[in-house]
């Protein structure tokens, strides 16, 4: 299939045209995802951590539904958020849907359950390292979550990344409560899907290449960061 | 710096980054409404040609939400959109006749078409009525590819199927398949498995993934397609924004609005044909 080629050949005329309309797009994907990732995390992390140190009756059963959340299609995400934000929901009121905010609402319960199941088990797996050096001390809940969350922070980065990772990727959610409004709520996955039904394949793979290429420019920064500051901390 | 300093440092900047990012919205002060859509109107480029003329005129943002005529219908009656631009006259009368909507009137119209694999396995190719077509197409148990999303397409495609007397369900699953999508993605999905699809005639003129398929059946006057604009009933929903909707309206049915309509063409071809009245 020439398809392909010519897939690459537009995204890079994409990428290095520098046109306005694309940049929007990669602007709003990048703003969206990126604040449902800060939401996410900041909630994610602490029911992560929280649940790798405390013991409660029941903490088996959040366990299991915590870990199987991760598999939440987000079409069902999507439509659990419009039904709430639209005008006919409890939330109309807030006049939130079709706007940037509902979709930083939907991606960030998307992946809301992979942040704190992941950090669960990282921390969990330190946390059991370090307990008897806690019990020792006598370490309060707060202190030691802190503590935990500080030296998992490597492992806790890629735990981001696969958050980031599926915020950025999902459309089923984003384009029901988003509703690909063109230069308000349109991102680069919306504008995947509103290519391809056009039925021009070669610019939605193309469009797709461009979003592979940001992921990939994210991913390798972080990884860089990361070995500055792990050489840093070791030396 | 202790540890619980350490994140507290890294989340404030982490907040602070983002909060930064955060671009304030395109059209803060500007007017705008939430036009809910056909697909057909956006995959053509029709939109992306007119509304920037009424915008040009009114400064009034025209956000449109593009999606199969049934789901617009579902979304206008959930207060979510001040305008519905559909094209499945039934459908819209009884919109109008539930008190959803205010009054519908006509905009302008096209027509269906049914595609088809060039080597045309029903040999319905040239065929004018449209019902007959669908008879040939059941008895030669060729593949047709339907939207099966209750939109407008696939509403005036059920009424053609009861006028060729074929009982779908029945092939359901068989020859018949329904995609549950988009015209694009009912279309990508009949030219991948060599079915016969209807689709409106904007969509297929601009649709780019064509492969070998043709034009098998047109000009049956049953494959007429009307579009028509709805103002949302402030009264059932109080949010509407009454004047900047009516302001949109008045304009796509005014002289300027339908020759700006008439004017889009997509290589050389007419896409809609304007048959709106202002009143």
């Amino acid at each position: 299939m020439q398809d392909f080629g010519e897939a690459f050949f537009t995204a890079f005329s994409l990428l290095f045209s520098f046109d306005a309309d694309l940049m929007e797009v990669i602007g709003l994907s990048l703003r969206v995802s990126l604040t449902a990732l800060l939401v996410a995390g900041l909630i994610g992390l602490s029911i992560g951590a929280l649940l790798a140190v405390t013991r409660f009756p029941g903490r088996g059963v959040a366990l299991v539904v915590v870990n199987s959340m991760m598999g939440l299609p987000p079409v069902v995400v999507g439509l659990i958020i419009y039904m709430l934000l639209s005008n006919a929901g409890p939330l109309g009121f807030l006049g939130l849907l079709y706007t940037p905010t509902a979709m930083i609402i939907a991606q960030a319960v998307l992946i809301l359950p992979i942040i704190a199941a992941l950090s669960r088990q990282v921390i969990e797996d330190l946390h059991n390292e370090y307990a008897d050096q806690f019990r020792s001390f006598c370490v309060p809940t707060g202190r030691m979550m802190a503590e935990l969350l500080w030296d998992a922070r490597y492992s806790l980065l890629t735990v981001m990344l696969a958050g980031l990772g599926r915020a950025m990727a999902e459309v089923g959610a984003v384009i029901i409560v988003g509703g690909n409004i063109n230069h308000l709520t349109r991102v680069m996955t919306t504008t995947i899907a509103l290519e391809t039904s056009k039925g021009d394949l070669a610019l939605a793979l193309g469009l797709g290449v461009v979003l592979l290429t940001i992921a990939l420019t994210i991913n390798a920064a972080v990884m860089g960061l990361n070995a500055t500051a792990k050489r840093q901390a070791y030396a | 710096m202790t540890t619980i300093k350490r994140i507290t440092f890294g989340a404030a900047a982490l907040a602070l980054a983002v909060a930064a990012f955060q671009a304030p919205p395109a059209q803060a002060d500007g007017k705008s409404i939430i036009v809910q859509s056909t697909t057909s109107t956006q995959n053509s480029g029709l939109y992306d040609y007119m509304l920037p003329i009424f915008e040009k005129k009114t400064g009034i943002k025209v956000n449109v939400v593009a999606v199969g005529t049934g789901q617009a219908i579902k979304n206008a009656q959930n207060c979510d959109g001040d305008v519905l631009l559909v094209h499945a006259k039934p459908a819209e009368e009884k919109f109008v006749n539930a008190g959803f909507g205010v009054k519908r009137s006509d905009v302008m119209y096209n027509d269906f078409i049914v595609v088809g694999p060039a080597n045309d396995p029903a040999k319905v190719g040239g065929m004018k009525d449209a019902p007959k077509a669908f008879k040939m197409i059941a008895a030669a148990n060729a593949i047709f590819a339907s939207r099966g999303d209750n939109s407008g397409t696939h509403k005036k495609e059920v009424r053609l199927w009861k006028a060729a007397e074929v009982d779908i369900k029945k092939a359901s699953g068989e020859w018949y398949r329904e995609t549950g999508s988009g015209m694009g993605a009912t279309l990508n999905a009949a030219v991948g498995m060599g079915a016969y699809a209807l689709t409106d005639r904007a969509t297929w003129i601009s649709f780019k993934n064509k492969g070998t398929y043709k034009i098998q059946v047109e000009g049956d006057k049953q494959l007429f397609n009307q579009y028509g604009i709805i103002l949302v009933n402030p009264k059932k929903c109080p949010k509407v924004k009454q004047a900047e909707a009516q302001t949109f309206i008045d304009w796509v049915l005014s002289k300027d609005g339908q020759d700006t309509i008439a004017s889009y063409k997509l290589n050389g071809l007419q896409l809609f044909f304007p048959n709106g009245k202002s009143s």
